[in-house]
């Protein structure tokens, strides 16, 4: 007998190693319960969409893929992530190393205030010792990864807030790609943006994915449909079902996943 | 069956499509018998009254259509409503074919009563069993579309068989009234015309109820043998 939050995935085939295997996942904020008892795996150089109503956990569940909480007391985290054979929330984990490996970007842009080329170099210092030459290389490689360089290419020198929105998003991208992850979080990151940047940002996902492995959450199913190859349904906490994609929107196996993206919310 | 939606303005307009399909659904059926009743008595006013009721099957298709075509762009139906919207689009192609197929029965008849061939050879009763089936066949597919009945689907998609196999039987009944009478080969071909336009509503019923399996188990099982493959595992 299945558990609602046993993810009832018929094994795929012709898929690689899953980078991060979420087992027995349980969150708390203070005494409330964020997730429980969540399991599932994030498969390399696919991407993952979370989607569900607000407060389903989606974002909780982002957040502990690069202990992006301890930032905040009160909250914890029980179970296991493996990632590269290590549980990254045993207290021996090295966070920032981890936040170096497994990128973030939010649904507001963060550039830092300073100029485009600082805001890539500052990362990258952190990690590496490059010389001048070599840091323009990386700087110019992730702006152009990032579908940003053409832009930019001319102000590099200009405060990375001058951007537009959509531009500032992309730099986000950028940061997190300089510092050469495998796995890229990216918590609704076209909600701020008009059409045309959210188009530009779902095909730049779509050149991304082969090189990294994308979890992103987002409110705007279609974007789930059209960019993702798994989906995963929360609800309270909970993973519903979570599965290929085209599966999940054409004949979902949960009425109440099929209830959600359908709009019957009663 | 799937509870509402929070939007009150989509399930009117799913409502409003399903109404409309069962309208124009039971607008070909009588079309269909009509057509086969004047192939029986021929009732020329009758032939002619299909014959220009073909358009408005067709004004139906066309108005569907687009009533589809302006939910997907509104709603971007998901899961269940993708699979009824697509469904529906094609069922609506398959009706818009039967009329068509009632109406070359009823040109047919007028042709067959105004040359004053009938009698040479029983042409109604060569295909009065072939015609009570195809009518049951789309009136059952009809049915199994308004109720989502997956069980009665797969009954009518097995049934087809029996359909093909009496057509095959009149094709040589009518080969060998040739054979042994030119005088018939007139009113033969034309027998064999309409049972060939019956044979075909019996096809487009048998795709109705493949439209409605993939609605209700989200499976598509045209040109597969889905059906006997259930009918083997069950008791």
């Amino acid at each position: 007998m299945m558990t609602s939050t046993t993810a009832p995935l018929a094994q795929p085939t012709r898929l690689a190693a899953p980078t991060l295997e979420i087992s027995g996942l349980n969150f708390y904020y203070g005494s409330f319960q964020g997730l429980k008892n969540v399991n599932l795996n994030i498969y390399e150089k696919k991407v993952t969409a979370f989607i569900g109503p607000s407060g389903c956990g989606k974002s909780t569940l982002l957040r502990t893929l690069n202990r992006m909480y301890d930032l905040y007391p009160g909250q914890r985290a029980e179970g296991r992530i493996i990632y590269n054979g290590r549980n990254i929330l045993d207290p021996g984990q090295d966070v920032n190393m981890l936040r170096a490996k497994v990128g973030m970007v939010f649904q507001k842009p963060t550039p830092f205030p300073m100029s485009v080329y600082e805001n890539i170099a500052f990362g990258v210092r952190l990690y590496e010792n490059l010389s001048r030459g070599e840091m323009d290389e990386r700087v110019e490689w992730a702006l152009k990864k990032a579908a940003l360089w053409g832009e930019v290419k001319d102000k590099l020198n200009k405060s990375g807030l001058s951007l537009s929105g959509g531009q500032q998003q992309r730099l986000c991208i950028a940061r997190g790609v300089a510092v050469k992850p495998d796995v890229l979080l990216l918590d609704e990151p076209t909600s701020a943006l008009d059409p045309i940047s959210t188009v530009k940002i779902e095909e730049l996902i779509h050149e991304l994915k082969q090189d990294y492995t994308i979890a992103i959450v987002t409110h705007n199913m279609q974007q789930a449909a059209r960019c993702s190859d798994f989906t995963a349904y929360m609800y309270l906490g909970e993973l519903v079902e979570f599965g290929e994609t085209d599966q999940i929107f054409m004949n979902p196996a949960k009425k109440e996943t099929q209830d959600y993206i359908t709009g019957r919310f009663g | 069956m799937p509870g509402d939606h929070s939007s009150k303005q989509y399930d009117m307009d799913l409502e409003a499509i399903r109404s409309k399909v069962l309208l124009m659904g039971g607008m070909v059926e009588s079309q269909f018998n009509d057509a086969i009743s004047c192939f029986r008595t021929g009732n020329i006013t009758q032939a002619e009254q299909v014959i220009k009721g073909d358009e408005n099957v067709n004004k139906l298709e066309v108005s569907l259509d687009d009533t589809c075509s302006h939910l997907i762009v509104k709603r971007q139906p998901a899961a269940n409503d993708l699979r009824t919207v697509m469904a529906t689009l094609k069922v609506i192609t398959d009706l818009e074919r039967i009329g068509d197929e009632a109406t070359k029965i009823a040109r047919t008849a007028k042709n067959l009563h105004e040359r004053g061939t009938v009698g040479v050879l029983n042409h109604y009763e060569s295909v009065r069993v072939l015609a009570a089936s195809a009518s049951e066949s789309l009136h059952d597919a009809l049915d199994a579309f308004a109720r989502l009945d997956g069980k009665q689907a797969a009954r009518i998609i097995s049934h087809d068989d029996v359909i093909d196999h009496e057509f095959r039987a009149i094709t040589r009944t009518m080969v060998t009234f040739m054979m042994e009478d030119p005088r018939t080969i007139s009113a033969a071909l034309d027998t064999l015309w309409v049972a060939k336009a019956i044979e075909r509503i019996g096809d487009h019923a048998k795709n109705i109820a493949e439209y409605v399996i993939y609605v209700v188990e989200g499976k598509d099982i045209r040109h597969t043998d889905y059906v006997y493959t259930k009918l083997d595992t069950s008791v």
